[in-house]
């Protein structure tokens, strides 16, 4: 029932390639990963890193053309997604597997009330009549925490505030009691306090309903106390995946030491905050080599030249970098030299 | 350490590659035909790749530069641009040389009646009946060469539509330069009347003017009809302006004319004008056609180019009366009419889409 | 709203005064006059002619009554058609123009709306690349030159329809003129459709309706297609402008009794008074259509308060 060995979603070797008048745009070039029931997974990274179009491609909503998703499986529940027929995949789209997109401003339809636009997903997977399928959306409403739902249910979105319409979104995504919610990042587009408020909703409903759930994000502050694994994506690659508290605690990579260490600290007195220099590369046009390798610090010749292999660090830890092992035990004697600091006791805390 | 934290990780998206994976799937490649929405002003920005030059501090001269390059590559990578391009060139070609080979050719004129045979022939006939090259759109009641008439309408048509649209930009440009400009309450006054000009029905008042004070002289008639149709036809070019000026006016180079203690209309004119180019350029090639539509639609009334001129529209007039009995009479102008017409809005619609994609069109 | 319609009546009186002001001032200015016709007429006969026409009075007095004239809606007597009322030309010619613009503008929403939704969800497909070419023809064929090219084919050739005349409604004689008056707004309804379309199902709660697992007809009919056609809705006002030019064509080609056949006579006749009277009630229709087209807006578009 559960899949393979308790895995409610495996991506195996996923390549999603976008044609543009630049060229081929790898966006996902070759992505593994897995997710058990009931487990949190972050994935994290800069934008045109591939995070959002690796989810996009989980319930296949890549525009075609100009996107195409080249090879892979993407096995939900024991079943590839990318060989099912489309009315199928709609089946799942919604119901098994919901999503909750960044923008909460433009992704519910302005010329719909609420109510129109949770009602019909049960209407349309659970067979609701339409005033079961009214109530249940006051009901979801409620539970997402949107005061007065019964008189606001048939509003329109414009007259809800960024952080209620987000509310909306997860009230929507979790209509149908859906396996995996993947939630894209659900915060960046709203204030700061609003966003603590929403990771926390998402936190305690998952809690409730036991949902696995993807969280999407480039803020590794986000997925810190939300998650059980991470991946880190860099062009269209996983260039680290392990447990959160082993990410976080002896990273393998150098892009993922770069991203942590740009993690504002609150208990450290340096002033200002570290920044991976450069931008992320052109997609299209990757040199041979790893894709860091311009801004990386230490990158040598070798990783301009030829392509850094996939190093299992531990069993449940791998890093796609020429150095990984060095890297991975510079940070253990970091950690280890560390080991009474404030700051790095706050890190490890947070699970 | 949790959410309150600023992005330091994730640049703005202006920095980004050829496309947006965050979130949103990219949009279609650039030259895709996407330009063709009604949208009530036009804010309109250099496309992505150049911002990206003129961040790096190659100056908004390269950027420029790079611009029209780019855009010149991608028109010639539209085929029906081309085609248009070609069409539009060969037939202002042939109405400026046309002339006077028929002329060498044949001895006919546009206004030349012949002493005998005033009747109206079909195409390649001879007045006895058998193939003639004399006549290759045939002749009109009184015997004209239609040929001949259709090259002089060709030229009316073109200069019409061309000195037509050079008044509707300067007051376009001008009167929505100036309302960008200003701004604030000036602007929304501006913009309100050109709302309520663009719902009223101006061309029954044209009509109106064209027939109390036409009819003086086929010169003067021309000249009431350059009037006429540019102060129908800057509405929309008005508005484009006006997007693009305030889009522009509060970068650093306006900013740095103010300070300096450059006066507004110098500002306006020396330094937003010259920046709306691209777009003006667009419209003004889509606006030669939809003139020349209007001028046909009068013409055709019967209210805009007088005998002995003619244009296409007053050559159809001439040819509907006897669509039953002379169809070439209607069909060679009004077909040659409505090829330069097509081609010119392909011409256009690929030039918009070749200089901004993003760019909309009313 | 109910303010907001009074506030936009009361800017539409003002402003159907400044276009019949204006016409006034042309005809008025212009050299000649209705009476000055072929031959030379007796200054006795001219006395009395500019005495019944109130010809004779000062031009604020004439301009007064003009103005008070249309405040109540009653045009006078035509000069050409003598004994008949305008507003009793208005009544007869006024059905036939607008069967013709309503029916045209009916089936160029139809042909329209459903060509540009469908270039638009098959973009950049050869069906896409066709209606577009054809739809960029329907904008460059002037219709004078498509409806006698109809007439030619249907009707002096295939005798399939009638070439001309008014024959009621409904009648087979109504097809070629609605065809000729519809193709041009066919053609920019399908582009403004396509082209709204495109960016509608770019947005991103387009994506979002996708994600609930809805079939692709859901997520274009009930998601797409309304903020898809916000254009084609912002377009109806100045199409109406246009409607009107076109119908003065169509009617001249279809020998139809229509207001633009009557009023180009009026025209030609320099017949003042009708031509006063057909302009203030094309711009009052006008305006008033545009009106209703802001309504309709609100409507469609929750976001929109007035």
């Amino acid at each position: 029932m559960n899949g393979r060995n308790g895995n409610i979603l495996e991506v195996r070797d996923l390549r999603t390639y976008f044609q543009t008048e630049d060229g081929t745009v790898k966006a996902v070039d070759g992505v593994d990963f897995e997710l058990k029931r009931g487990e949190t997974l972050g994935i994290v990274g800069e934008s045109g890193s591939g995070k959002s179009v690796t989810n996009l491609s989980i319930i296949r909503l890549i525009p075609d053309p100009p996107g195409k998703i080249v090879s892979g499986e993407i096995i939900f529940d024991g079943q590839d997604i990318l060989l099912l027929k489309t009315e199928e995949v709609r089946k799942i789209r919604g119901k098994r597997i919901a999503m909750i997109f960044q923008d909460p401003m433009t992704s519910l339809n302005p010329f719909m009330r609420i109510s129109r636009q949770l009602m019909e997903l049960t209407e349309l997977h659970l067979g609701y009549t339409r005033d079961q399928a009214y109530e249940h959306a006051i009901k979801m409403l409620e539970t997402v925490g949107i005061p007065d739902a019964r008189s606001r249910v048939d509003s329109y979105p414009h007259e809800f505030s960024g952080g209620m319409r987000q509310r909306v979104m997860i009230a929507m995504a979790l209509s149908c009691e859906p396996e995996l919610l993947i939630a894209d990042e659900p915060t960046t587009a709203l204030d700061v306090t609003i966003q603590a408020q929403i990771l926390e909703l998402i936190k305690s409903l998952k809690q409730e309903t036991g949902t696995s759930v993807i969280l999407i994000t480039h803020d590794l502050g986000v997925v810190a106390g939300m998650t059980d694994h991470i991946i880190v994506m860099y062009a269209g690659k996983v260039f680290e995946q392990a447990r959160t508290r082993e990410l976080f605690a002896t990273p393998g990579n150098p892009y993922t030491k770069g991203l942590l260490r740009s993690v504002p600290d609150p208990t450290s007195e340096q002033g200002a905050l570290y920044q991976i220099p450069g931008l992320p590369p052109d997609v299209a046009h990757l040199p041979p080599g790893c894709p860091f390798a311009e801004r990386c610090e230490r990158a040598e010749d070798i990783c301009r030249r030829e392509f850094p292999p996939f190093v299992a660090l531990t069993p449940d830890h791998h890093s796609l970098c020429h150095f990984a092992e060095e890297v991975y035990s510079t940070s253990k004697r970091e950690r280890e030299a560390r080991a009474g600091a404030r700051s790095q006791e706050q890190v490890l805390d947070l699970e | 350490m949790n959410e309150d934290k600023p992005d330091i990780i994730d640049e703005p998206a202006r920095t980004q590659p050829a496309f947006d994976t965050l979130g949103t799937p990219p949009k279609a490649p650039i030259r895709a035909r996407e330009g063709d929405t009604i949208h009530p002003t036009h804010e309109l920005i250099v496309g992505e790749g150049d911002v990206r030059t003129a961040e790096r501090g190659e100056g908004e001269f390269i950027a420029g530069t790079s611009l029209w390059k780019d855009a010149w590559k991608r028109l010639l990578k539209n085929k029906l641009a081309v085609f248009g391009m070609i069409v539009v060139a060969i037939i202002i070609l042939v109405s400026l040389i046309g002339p006077p080979i028929v002329k060498a050719a044949t001895g006919y004129t546009y206004d030349y009646i012949p002493s005998e045979n005033q009747k109206s022939y079909p195409p390649f006939t001879a007045p006895d009946g058998s193939f003639s090259w004399t006549h290759p759109m045939g002749t009109d009641n009184a015997g004209r060469d239609i040929l001949a008439r259709v090259l002089l309408g060709g030229r009316i048509s073109l200069m019409v539509g061309i000195i037509s649209t050079i008044v509707s930009l300067i007051i376009g440009v001008s009167y929505g330069a100036t309302a960008g400009f200003l701004g604030g309450k000036v602007d929304d006054l501006m913009m309100r009347i050109v709302d309520v000009l663009y719902s009223l029905p101006y061309l029954i008042v044209v009509v109106v003017l064209l027939a109390f004070f036409g009819g003086q002289s086929a010169l003067s008639q021309l000249f009431l009809l350059f009037v006429a149709l540019g102060a129908v036809s800057w509405l929309t070019m008005a508005r484009i302006v006006r997007g693009q000026v305030i889009s522009l006016k509060n970068q650093e180079f306006v900013m740095a004319a103010r300070a300096t203690g450059v006066s507004n209309s110098k500002i306006i004119f020396r330094h937003l004008v010259p920046n709306t180019l691209g777009p003006v350029i667009v419209y003004a090639t889509l606006t030669i056609p939809q003139v020349m539509l209007t001028e046909a639609f009068l013409s055709f009334l019967g209210f805009g180019v007088q005998a002995p001129l003619a244009s296409w529209g007053s050559l159809a007039n001439d040819g509907v009366q006897n669509i039953a009995i002379f169809p070439w009479q209607l069909i060679f102008p009004g077909v040659t009419m409505a090829l330069a017409l097509f081609s010119m809005n392909f011409l256009g619609d690929g030039l918009r889409d070749a200089l901004d994609p993003q760019m909309r069109k009313v | 709203m109910f303010g907001f319609i009074l506030r936009r009546l009361i800017v539409t009186i003002p402003m159907v005064i400044i276009v019949v002001s204006l016409t006034w001032g042309l005809i008025r200015l212009a050299p000649g006059n209705f009476y000055t016709g072929e031959k030379k007429i007796p200054p006795a006969i001219e006395k009395n002619l500019r005495e019944k026409y109130g010809l004779d009075k000062p031009w604020y007095v004439q301009y007064g009554k003009m103005v008070w004239n249309i405040v109540r809606l009653d045009f006078g007597t035509s000069l050409k058609y003598e004994g008949q009322s305008v507003n009793s030309i208005l009544a007869r010619t006024l059905p036939v123009s607008a069967t013709l613009g309503f029916l045209a503008y009916l089936l160029a929403l139809f042909v329209g709306v459903t060509a540009g939704t469908i270039a638009a969800l098959k973009q950049n497909s050869r069906l896409d690349y066709s209606s577009m070419a054809l739809a960029m023809l329907g904008i460059s064929l002037p219709n004078f030159v498509l409806g006698p090219i109809l007439v030619l084919i249907f009707s002096l050739t295939l005798y399939w329809l009638p070439p001309t005349r008014w024959g009621g409604f409904p009648s087979l004689n109504l097809i070629l003129p609605v065809i000729t008056l519809s193709a041009v707004y066919m053609a920019y309804i399908a582009r403004l459709t396509r082209s709204g379309m495109l960016e509608v199902l770019r947005a991103d709660y387009i994506r979002t309706a996708r994600a609930k697992g809805l079939s692709e007809k859901a997520v274009v009919l009930r998601h797409a297609l309304r903020g898809g056609l916000m254009p084609v809705v912002s377009y109806t006002g100045p199409a109406l402008a246009f409607l009107i030019a076109g119908t003065v064509v169509v009617e001249r080609i279809f020998v139809y009794p229509g207001l633009g056949t009557y009023f180009l006579n009026a025209c030609l006749n320099r017949d003042e008074p009708l031509i006063i009277g057909i302009v203030a009630f094309i711009s009052i229709s006008v305006l008033i259509f545009n009106l209703l087209v802001d309504i309709a807006y609100g409507f469609i578009d929750p976001r929109i308060r007035y």
